[in-house]
């Protein structure tokens, strides 16, 4: 036998995948029993209830903000009349109502300002000046008391602009105290570290609703007469320190995660601390924690809603205001409420999508 | 001997109760070459790693280049300028390009012109032959490439000395020699370079001392010649004859 002489294999394209739709529907939909049973359970339920969703929805709904025929339906169809009757009580509160362009205005520029800063070309020095310059237009508009424009007190902000201003200014002002104090937990100085982890653990104890009964009820006695801070700030005050909380245990999470031989590296090399964190530490462990760090950001956009507690109506608050207030559309709050979840399913989504393309984008680096 | 470089005066450190550091007496020389070898727990790595002051020792005293290590953060800062060090683990930065690895510690400690700081990694990177994968992530690079980029991060900071901590034993057996034809060429250099490795070979060819250690001391030192020929400690016998043997 010639055993000893080795033949060398050519290399050759792998086999092609089998393609086609039924391929596709017997790979995806019927790989197995169990993998069947649920595509048909998932058929059924769509077929049973789908039609009556469209025909509640679309079929029988009433779009004319027309009471008398809302309530004919007796329920049987939708009444998105609701929405618009009361649109404008949903989405600026009890902003003067013929001041509604000022917020209008406001909220747009808001997110053509959002929109921007998630666009990777625009990432530069002017990006802060233009935020700085937005803000002050956007208290400006908002406030009033200048250039001829009615002033307008904060407790009457609400709706979209303030839902807006809330979780905009707290997760960016969260963001940045959340890094702090993640390093700040890891310091070797044991009152910086002590100071972080009571932080940390007094606010992850107890439920925002009582952190911003705080901030807006119990704060003003502990301050001297005389000063007073507006109850707006106060409770994004109080938001900042929540999420910033939370947050900052996410990013402890992505720094614990980083192997001790990079920081070895970076004093063997003589960086500085705060160069070894901000070029070696940060950048690596902030990208490993992008999804939950966008968690965070989506709870706390979405908890700002509890801000009707202490009487500010962002826009969770408005609707409720809008329709508690008159007995011939309170009935048809289910519209309104399935209105503002399509507005908070909105951001939310945006912000899912662009934490995926964060992801997608920083993923340059990592070949495994 | 002139002014050593790098001295130990009775230097002893205690990981809680272990005493891993016992009374070390060392002085090296500018431009020595010195390869320290000994069982794993011995102790080589801390030694080294003194050096550059990633660990503290409690006892005694430490100069490097005049600078005597204490918990002084800019003295230390100061030292860790001179001093190059290259990992069992490589430790290149996974989220920098090769280039940018290498550019860091000059821009950044070295406050040198960007433009300038990229032709000395280039001049570096050309050193250890790997010039034409700058613009890779390490990750996207072999073992023994990495290991090359290492020891060109650590020469673009010009470093008086060079740390080596066990530099091919996380390589693959191909990839060994790619490294160590590298380390001796900067043996011809005159940059002080201080070895932990167990490649023998490597310390005959270059070295122009090899130091035993066991159990937390310097058991013996010698030229490689009389090292390898004419052990003196039972303890040096017993570990050539179970890393030569074979």
């Amino acid at each position: 036998m010639d055993a000893a002489l080795h033949a060398p294999v050519i290399a050759r394209p792998a086999p092609v995948r089998s393609a086609g739709l039924l391929a596709w529907l017997r790979a995806n939909l019927f790989a197995d029993w169990k993998n069947a049973l649920a595509t048909i359970i998932v058929v059924a339920l769509i077929t049973r209830w789908l039609p009556e969703i469209v025909d509640w929805a679309f079929v029988r709904s009433v779009t004319r903000p027309d009471n008398a025929a809302c309530r004919a339906l007796d329920h049987s169809g939708a009444c998105w009349g609701v929405i618009a009757e009361k649109y404008r009580l949903i989405l600026f509160g009890r902003y003067p109502f013929d001041e509604q362009w000022r917020p209008l205005l406001a909220t747009l520029l808001m997110v053509v300002m959002l929109v921007a800063s998630c666009t990777r070309v625009l990432w530069s020095r002017w990006l802060v000046v233009a935020w700085l310059a937005v803000l002050v237009v956007f208290f400006a508009l908002m406030r009033g008391g200048i250039a001829g424009l009615t002033p307008v007190e904060t407790a009457r902000w609400g709706g979209v602009p303030l839902t807006m201003l809330l979780s905009t200014l707290s997760i960016a002002a969260a963001f940045p105290i959340a890094v702090l104090v993640a390093l700040g937990r890891r310091s070797h100085l044991p009152a910086i570290r002590t100071l972080c982890i009571v932080y940390v653990e007094l606010i992850r104890g107890v439920p925002l609703i009582s952190v911003l009964f705080m901030a807006s009820f119990m704060f003003p006695l502990f301050i001297p007469p005389g000063i007073t801070v507006d109850v707006l700030v106060r409770v994004l005050v109080g938001i900042t320190l929540f999420a910033a909380a939370y947050l900052a245990e996410v990013v402890r999470g992505g720094l614990q995660a980083i192997p001790k031989g990079q920081h070895e590296a970076a004093a063997a090399m003589g960086l500085s601390y705060w160069q070894t964190q901000r070029k070696i530490v940060l950048p690596q462990a902030l990208r490993m924690v992008v999804p939950s760090i966008m968690n965070s950001f989506i709870s706390t956009f979405k908890d700002t809603s509890l801000v009707t507690i202490v009487s500010l109506y962002d826009l969770t608050g408005s609707l409720a205001l809008a329709l508690g207030g008159d007995a011939d559309w309170r009935q048809f709050y289910m519209e309104g409420y399935l209105f503002i979840a399509a507005i908070y399913w909105t951001f939310c989504f945006a912000m899912s999508r662009y934490s995926q393309w964060v992801e997608r984008h920083l993923r340059v680096g990592n070949a495994r | 001997m002139s002014e050593p470089i790098i001295n130990f005066e009775k230097v002893s450190k205690w990981y809680g109760e272990f005493h891993v550091l016992r009374d070390i007496d060392l002085a090296v020389a500018k431009g020595e070459r010195i390869v320290i070898c000994g069982p794993s727990g011995s102790g080589k790595s801390t030694l080294i790693r003194c050096i550059n002051a990633l660990e503290e020792y409690q006892e005694g005293r430490l100069t490097v280049d005049g600078v005597e290590i204490t918990d002084d953060v800019k003295a230390i800062e100061a030292v860790r300028k001179e001093v190059g060090m290259v990992f069992q683990q490589f430790n290149l930065f996974p989220h920098l390009t090769v280039l940018e690895n290498l550019t860091l510690a000059p821009m950044w400690v070295g406050r040198v012109p960007k433009k300038e700081a990229e032709e000395r990694a280039m001049t570096q990177l050309a050193r250890v032959r790997i010039a034409e994968q700058a613009g890779k992530y390490p990750l996207q690079l072999s073992g023994g490439q990495q290991q090359r980029v290492a020891i060109a991060r650590s020469l673009c900071m010009t470093p008086k000395i060079m740390l080596f901590d066990e530099p091919t034993s996380a390589l693959d057996p191909e990839m060994i020699k790619e490294v160590l034809d590298v380390m001796i060429e900067l043996a011809g250099m005159g940059i002080t370079m201080l070895c932990v490795t167990h490649e023998m070979g490597f310390a005959r060819s270059v070295a122009d001392r090899v130091i035993f250690m066991d159990q937390g001391q310097i058991v013996e030192q010698n030229t490689p010649a009389e090292f390898f020929a004419n052990p003196k400690s039972e303890r040096t016998r017993d570990f050539l004859s179970k890393i030569l043997s074979h």
